[in-house]
């Protein structure tokens, strides 16, 4: 037994950090909302060179064949940066749903090629999520029909922008009409697949969340022990520091939830659903509160379009709901712990 | 105790339902933050101000009714339910108008009250300085008196609405050698006078909601000080208490919005049931918003008895800010996924104005003096525990 990662995970994790700091500040952040798109082609560039595109892509396609548990040291990071980009909707999620495919459909190959390449944008249309993240730019949308799972190219759907309080998020309605040509799947292998793709979507996010705690986290730790008031630092008085370690205690127990989670995914447990809303709730709870109390300890500053809280804040507040709402997530938990059924002996922590 | 209104009040309440169900803007105007939305709201009060409706509870020669305090309970009540718009010159009226009430003379009462109730000046506030936030006693901006003027130099921040408006009230320092609440003095400053330099802030929203002033040699009379020179702390302070607790916030604003997030979860009862905390809150809110509102005719009768208002003003602040906040929190997670679209998006359809009072409620722990600050308060002046 040893639930930790290994050096070369944390290695890695601590490059993807180094390049994002330097490739996705927030001023340039800033500069990418201004755009119509909303997306920077040089940034993807940048990003498929680092090999990011290429981490969940099966060897065999020219991939690193990581699995979900690098993912959530991956997305933490993405969370972190805020980056205004789908990669992980293309190279985890997409990536995930397309390797899954039976290989001898044509264009699954293509596809993964692509997508380690970074010549293609993937746009994910889980029935979970009303609207559709990145349709806009996407050079190929996978989208729900029932149970039956399309790959439809962008120019066979109409998207219907729907802005949000998050500028970097660019959430759509697609409109589109089924056809033989654009299935992929379907029936029991297309409830499977989207039912897979559901937990790494939720992953995603969680990662995702738990980053942007961290790092709001981080911002308003830098900002109490600068900003002086009464003549000292702001971060001195009790009632800043408990708001801040409060943060700091939802963190610290949300992240082994979130690896907890990943591992029953990567390994397909019976349980994985059930680990995974958890982790989602727990990561969620971790932004949300870390954007209540580190606005509080910002004052004023924190409630300007100025200062760079805000770009982190509102990303919690638009992915809290996102891949299923608290709800959502708590009915799945509530189903399982108080069935009839669940498994909740000693020993069940990490499956038997 | 005697909880019937009486028929004047009965009256009252159903003279001001009928004027707003007649008078009240079918579509709602544009945010109050923009030029556009500010001269919209300006117009609004005027409307009000000609049926003496504006500050019911002023005298009638200012511009009021001469409302008691409970027909003042009963006007809010009837004004937010009705939907009417947000109160763009509040600042001014519901905090400098008292102030000048206490400690105003004859001439500046005449002067400036009449136009404050009509909105035909606007009114920001200027406490905030960038070093002087929670600690206003630190304010460096000064007034050096020469002859019959003072001449202000220094800066204030976070003055809400001031790149729209007339006038500003605030406190400077008229006495160099001062330190902290002594030497400050309050005073009334024109903000088109020579040397005022107002830049935007924009806030949460993106919004030009607030600006920064910079003095620049600007001159400003000896009679625009309200109260002694000298003793501005101690004039800014007096109506503190009150306003900022019952005033400012008075309860028909968040009973509105604990009816509107009661009928949000009927409409989405399904959906909002699968997270049963929801309808806990939904409840708890209706509880709290029923809660501020007796404490405030209980507040209001003891007035009435002669009773003066203390510390416990404090605990206002705290109720009203984190009701809200609970309250919009909780609207956002009934409307789960659609919660995060902002209003031209066309999929987001009533909840955008959630969304818009859920960016304003993340203010309301933070202005009118933090809730950290007021807990600290209630703490030391309150319950007498010991200073840190
Ligand atoms: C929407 C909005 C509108 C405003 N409008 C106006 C206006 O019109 N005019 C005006 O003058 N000002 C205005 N303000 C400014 C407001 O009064 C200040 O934000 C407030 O006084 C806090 O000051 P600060 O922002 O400098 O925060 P700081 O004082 O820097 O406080 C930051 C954090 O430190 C905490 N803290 C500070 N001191 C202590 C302590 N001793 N103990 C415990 N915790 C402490 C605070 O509680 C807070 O959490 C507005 C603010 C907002 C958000």
């Amino acid at each position: 037994m040893d639930f930790t990662f290994s050096d070369d995970q944390l290695a890695f994790r601590e490059a993807v950090s180094r390049f994002l700091m330097t490739e996705a500040a927030p001023e340039m952040l800033r500069e990418i909302w201004e755009t119509d798109v909303g997306r920077s082609p040089d940034l993807r560039h940048k990003i498929a060179e680092q090999g990011l595109t290429a981490l969940s892509v099966p060897e065999s396609c020219g991939g690193l064949g990581m699995d979900d548990v690098a993912w959530s040291l991956m997305t933490q990071e993405l969370g972190y940066y805020a980056i205004p980009d789908s990669l992980a909707d293309t190279a985890y999620v997409a990536a995930g749903l397309i390797a899954a495919l039976p290989e001898r459909l044509p264009s699954r190959e293509e596809w993964l090629r692509r997508i380690t390449d970074g010549s293609i944008r993937i746009a994910v249309g889980h029935p979970v999520n009303p609207l559709v993240a990145d349709a806009h730019p996407a050079d190929l949308l996978l989208l729900a029909h029932g149970d039956e799972v399309h790959a439809v190219p962008r120019a066979l759907a109409d998207v219907i922008a729907n802005p949000s309080i998050d500028c970097s998020r660019r959430l759509g309605r697609v409109v589109w009409e089924p056809n033989t040509a654009t299935l992929v799947a379907a029936g029991e292998a297309g409830r499977a697949l989207w039912a897979a793709t559901l937990e790494r979507g939720v992953l995603s996010v969680s990662g995702q969340l738990l980053g942007l705690a961290q790092r709001m986290l981080d911002l308003s730790v830098d900002y109490t022990a600068q900003r002086k008031q009464f003549g000292k630092p702001i971060g001195s008085f009790q009632a800043v520091k408990h708001h801040l370690a409060d943060v700091a205690t939802r963190i610290e127990f949300a992240k082994p939830v979130l690896y907890r989670a990943a591992h029953a995914v990567a390994r397909g447990d019976a349980d994985a659903s059930v680990r995974v809303s958890h982790a989602k709730l727990a990561c969620g709870e971790a932004a949300w509160l870390a954007g209540r109390h580190g606005i509080q300890v910002h004052g004023a500053m924190g409630y300007t379009w100025e200062v760079d809280l805000q770009m982190f804040m509102k990303r919690a507040w638009a992915l809290d709901a996102s891949w299923g709402d608290r709800g959502f997530h708590k009915a799945r938990v509530a189903g399982f712990v108080l069935g009839d059924a669940a498994a909740l002996g000693p020993g069940r922590t990490f499956g038997e | 105790m005697d909880l019937a209104y009486t028929p004047k009040q009965r009256a009252f309440r159903a003279e001001v339902r009928a004027w707003l169900a007649d008078n009240v803007p079918r579509t709602p105007l544009v945010s109050y933050d923009t030029r556009e939305g500010f001269e919209q709201h300006r117009e609004w009060e005027r409307r009000l101000f000609d049926a003496r409706l504006s500050m019911v509870m002023w005298p009638e020669a200012l511009g009021g009714r001469g409302c008691d305090l409970i027909e003042w309970l009963i006007f809010e009540e009837e004004y937010y339910a009705s939907g009417a718009p947000l109160r763009v010159n509040q600042n001014g009226q519901l905090l400098l108008g008292p102030t000048l009430m206490e400690f105003g003379t004859e001439a500046q009462k005449q002067r400036f009250l009449p136009r404050m109730a009509a909105s035909e000046d606007m009114w920001a506030q200027g406490w905030s300085e960038p070093n002087a936030g929670s600690d206003m006693a630190a304010i460096t901006s000064k007034a050096i008196r020469e002859g019959d003027h003072y001449v202000l130099n220094g800066q204030k921040t976070w003055s809400t609405r001031a790149i729209y408006a007339d006038w500003l009230f605030g406190l400077f320092r008229s006495d160099p050698a001062s330190s902290r609440h002594h030497g400050l003095s309050f005073l009334l400053v024109p903000l088109d006078t020579p040397g005022v330099t107002i830049r935007p802030i924009r806030a949460l929203n993106g919004k030009e909601a607030f600006a920064e002033i910079f003095f620049d040699d600007v001159r400003v009379p000896v009679e625009n000080r309200i109260g002694d020179e000298g003793k501005g702390w101690h004039v800014a302070m007096a109506t503190a208490g009150f306003e900022r607790g019952l005033l400012l916030r008075s309860p028909g604003r968040f009973q509105h919005t604990a009816r509107r997030l009661v009928a949000l979860y009927q409409a989405h009862r399904e959906s909002a049931d699968r997270d049963p905390t929801i309808r806990d809150a939904v409840c708890e809110s209706w509880m709290g918003a029923e809660a501020y509102a007796l404490s405030a005719y209980h507040t209001v009768g003891r007035l009435a008895k002669g009773a003066r208002i203390g510390d416990e003003a404090s605990t206002n602040k705290i109720v009203w800010s984190e009701l809200d906040l609970k309250m919009h929190e909780t609207a956002m997670r009934i409307l789960g996924a659609r919660a995060e679209l902002v209003a031209e998006a066309p999929e987001a359809e009533d909840g955008a104005s959630w969304l818009e009072g859920f960016l304003f409620a993340q203010a309301g722990p933070i202005y009118a003096g933090t809730n950290e600050i007021q807990r600290n308060i209630i703490a030391e002046r309150m319950l007498g525990l010991p200073k840190s």
